[in-house]
């Protein structure tokens, strides 16, 4: 198990080394530089040539990538030009952010999905599988930004129930009222996003206890008289369960993919919509990082869902 | 002398029907069927001919709502198909019990052997954990498995398919049941394999008393191990007598020319005899008169009764339709054999 997570680690350097040539070249490809958005609009292009020039941003790719890594094995990533801070100390505050929303959006994913999934494998055919089938279709072919702009128009400026900007209220002081504020910022998008990122997770286990409940162990189990209750509780959820596994760790970068919608349209301060900013104005160092932040994090979901999958089916079992 | 002392179950008048499109199409039809204490009685037809049917009918594992069950079922005086699930799970397990076909998917994947084994003691008896786990070890070793304590930690795909059905039958024997039904317990395994799971289960039946309803298609395993058999076709029994009444003296059609394409029965030279066509599929299944006649088409429809009756023969050798009695094989050449 252990040399199976560490090989699977160790796999992940040449994938991530390969990620982050392809991202240098494509960012050097943008047109545009991170320079004439941000000093007085009087300056002259020789001044912006002149500021290319000593940051190396004329130097030919590959040595600026090979510099780049040089301090990166330093645990540096440059400063960003932005915001003339340096990028770990960026992305870190924002990280933070994003990481609570998305925990948040995972947990309230689960908890509306698995019990929507369960009960429409279980009845499957009747009217409440029909109405939840409904629901799952209708969540996917709406486009996620457009029900975020709706959500935040109605219950944000409408019904003026909830934030519609930022991660916590300015004037909160005491640790407590700040991580309340935070919380009461996360619940409007969390919802949003949760509802409509469970249609995935409610049909692949619909499917799975279907497939589950039709199985010949289930027949084993009645012939022992163990009724369909707990037929369900020990043998159906936990095979259909299997996955929901798979997906799970999976679902990370279905999350940071939605986190750029969210982030944008709630102006919530996460990676999410630094990496927009960070794109528009061409703010190398921060892109750079947060696309191999990204990739790492989707590398490290795949894992995830590996080891738990490894975790409930034995036949999968690496000794 | 009570003849009903030993009588374990009787099987009256049951049909069985499957609802497909929205219309039933039945599937098995006025079974009379008995089975006494230290009997096995053996089930055999073609593919398709209700057996497992039949199986699922006196377990109650037929869904409701796609299959129509009429007729009775009495097991101890009780009506089985009167039960609700909560009643029907006090027999279950207990009093009878079931060996599935395919052993592989009979087990659960994610399960150990151990809890798979223990659950019916789990729901069905007192007995603490330890208890539990000393029964297991007990049953696994009945069934012959040498280390009990090892394969009771083992996951289904870690066993052979020997094995596998080994467990099956120790699941199914764990509170022993007055009743068996083994459901073709010996077709997914290789023949070595075969003549063990046979063999055992004799064993158990003489040990335990009970009786045993061993279903499959192999002519072999019936004349090996069963007392009576019970010759299904298309739903409806067609010959049902001692397995030397009907071994040494089958009257039916459909039973000699079962016995007819058994290989041993045909020397090196001779061609198998095969017997055309196949068995109707329930939307395409005639509702009356002989369903096997389409099979034996030289026989003129004068000599099949309009609505086939079972008819005694010998004391408790039936056969049913009038056909048999001037059927013969045409050969080759056409001539009558």
């Amino acid at each position: 198990m252990w040399k199976t997570i560490l090989r699977r680690l160790l796999i992940m350097i040449p994938e991530l080394i390969i990620l982050s040539v392809l991202v240098f070249i494509l960012s050097k490809q943008l047109p545009g530089d991170p320079f004439t958005g941000s000093i007085n609009p009087k300056a002259s292009m020789g001044q912006i040539h002149h500021l290319m020039k000593i940051n190396g941003l004329y130097d030919p790719w590959y040595q600026q990538y090979w510099h780049w890594v040089v301090h990166l094995l330093h645990g540096d990533l440059g400063n960003s030009y932005e915001y003339q801070e340096p990028v770990t100390a960026i992305i870190g505050s924002r990280a933070i952010n994003t990481f609570w929303l998305a925990l948040l959006t995972m947990i309230m994913t689960y908890a509306i999905g698995l019990p929507m999934g369960l009960y429409a494998g279980r009845h499957e055919g009747k009217l409440q599988d029909a109405l939840v089938r409904i629901y799952s279709y209708a969540t996917m072919s709406v486009p996620f930004f457009v029900v975020l702009v709706i959500g935040c128009w109605i219950f944000g400026y409408g019904l003026n129930i909830f934030p519609t900007s930022g991660s916590v209220a300015p004037n909160a002081t005491g640790f407590f009222p700040v991580l309340l504020s935070k919380f009461y910022h996360m619940i409007l998008p969390a919802t949003l996003g949760a509802l409509f990122a469970t249609s995935s997770i409610t049909q692949y286990l619909r499917s799975g206890v279907i497939d589950a409940k039709n199985s010949n162990y289930v027949k084993t189990a009645q012939a022992k008289g163990v009724s369909m209750n707990n037929i369900y509780k020990h043998h159906i959820m936990r095979n259909a369960m299997l996955p929901i596994a798979a997906f799970a760790g999976y679902s990370i970068t279905g999350l940071l993919g939605g986190s750029l919608f969210t982030e944008q349209i709630f102006s919530y301060p996460g990676m999410g919509l630094l990496f927009l900013n960070a794109v528009n104005f061409r703010d190398y160092t921060v892109m750079t990082a947060l696309v191999l932040l990204y990739g790492f994090l989707s590398l490290l979901g795949t894992l995830l869902s590996d080891i738990a999958l490894s975790i409930i089916d034995p036949r999968i079992r690496v000794e | 002398m009570d003849i009903f002392k030993d009588r374990l179950l009787s099987i009256e008048n049951v049909n069985t029907s499957f609802k497909m499109d929205g219309k039933f199409y039945s599937a098995i039809k006025n079974i009379n069927l008995n089975i006494n204490r230290d009997e096995i009685l053996s089930i055999v037809g073609e593919s398709g001919c209700g057996k497992s049917t039949l199986a699922e009918t006196i377990m109650g594992l037929l869904n409701p709502e796609e299959a129509k069950v009429s007729g009775k079922i009495y097991f101890n005086k009780k009506d089985l198909i009167q039960m609700d699930e909560k009643e029907l799970n006090t027999y279950r397990g207990i009093k009878i019990g079931m060996i599935f076909q395919d052993p592989l998917s009979a087990l659960d994947p994610l399960k150990r052997i151990e809890e798979q084994v223990a659950e019916s003691l789990l729901y069905h008896t007192n007995e603490t954990s330890g208890e539990r786990h000393k029964r297991v070890l007990y049953l696994l070793n009945k069934v012959g498995i040498d280390k009990p304590d090892l394969i009771a930690h083992e996951f289904p795909h870690q066993l052979s398919g020997g094995m596998r059905q080994r467990v099956v039958i120790a699941m199914a024997i764990a509170c022993e049941p007055d009743l068996i039904i083994a459901d073709e317990p010996t077709t997914a395994l290789d023949v070595t394999i075969q003549a063990q799971i046979l063999d055992l289960l004799k064993k158990i039946q003489s040990e335990n008393h009970c009786g045993i309803i061993l279903i499959t298609h192999d002519l072999g395993v019936v004349a090996e191990t069963a007392d009576r058999v019970a010759v299904m076709y298309a739903g409806q029994i067609v010959e049902l007598g001692d397995v030397k009444q009907v071994f040494n003296n089958p009257k039916h059609p459909y039973t000699r020319s079962l016995l007819r394409s058994m290989p041993q029965n045909s020397t090196i030279d001779d061609h198998l005899y095969v017997i055309e066509g196949s068995v109707p599929s329930l939307k395409k299944m005639p509702t009356d008169g002989d369903l096997f006649a389409p099979r034996i088409p030289w026989v003129p429809m004068s000599e099949h009764e309009e609505h086939p009756k079972m008819h005694e023969l010998d004391s408790g050798h039936w056969v049913r339709c009038t056909c048999y009695k001037n059927f013969y094989f045409p050969d080759k050449d056409g001539s009558a054999v």
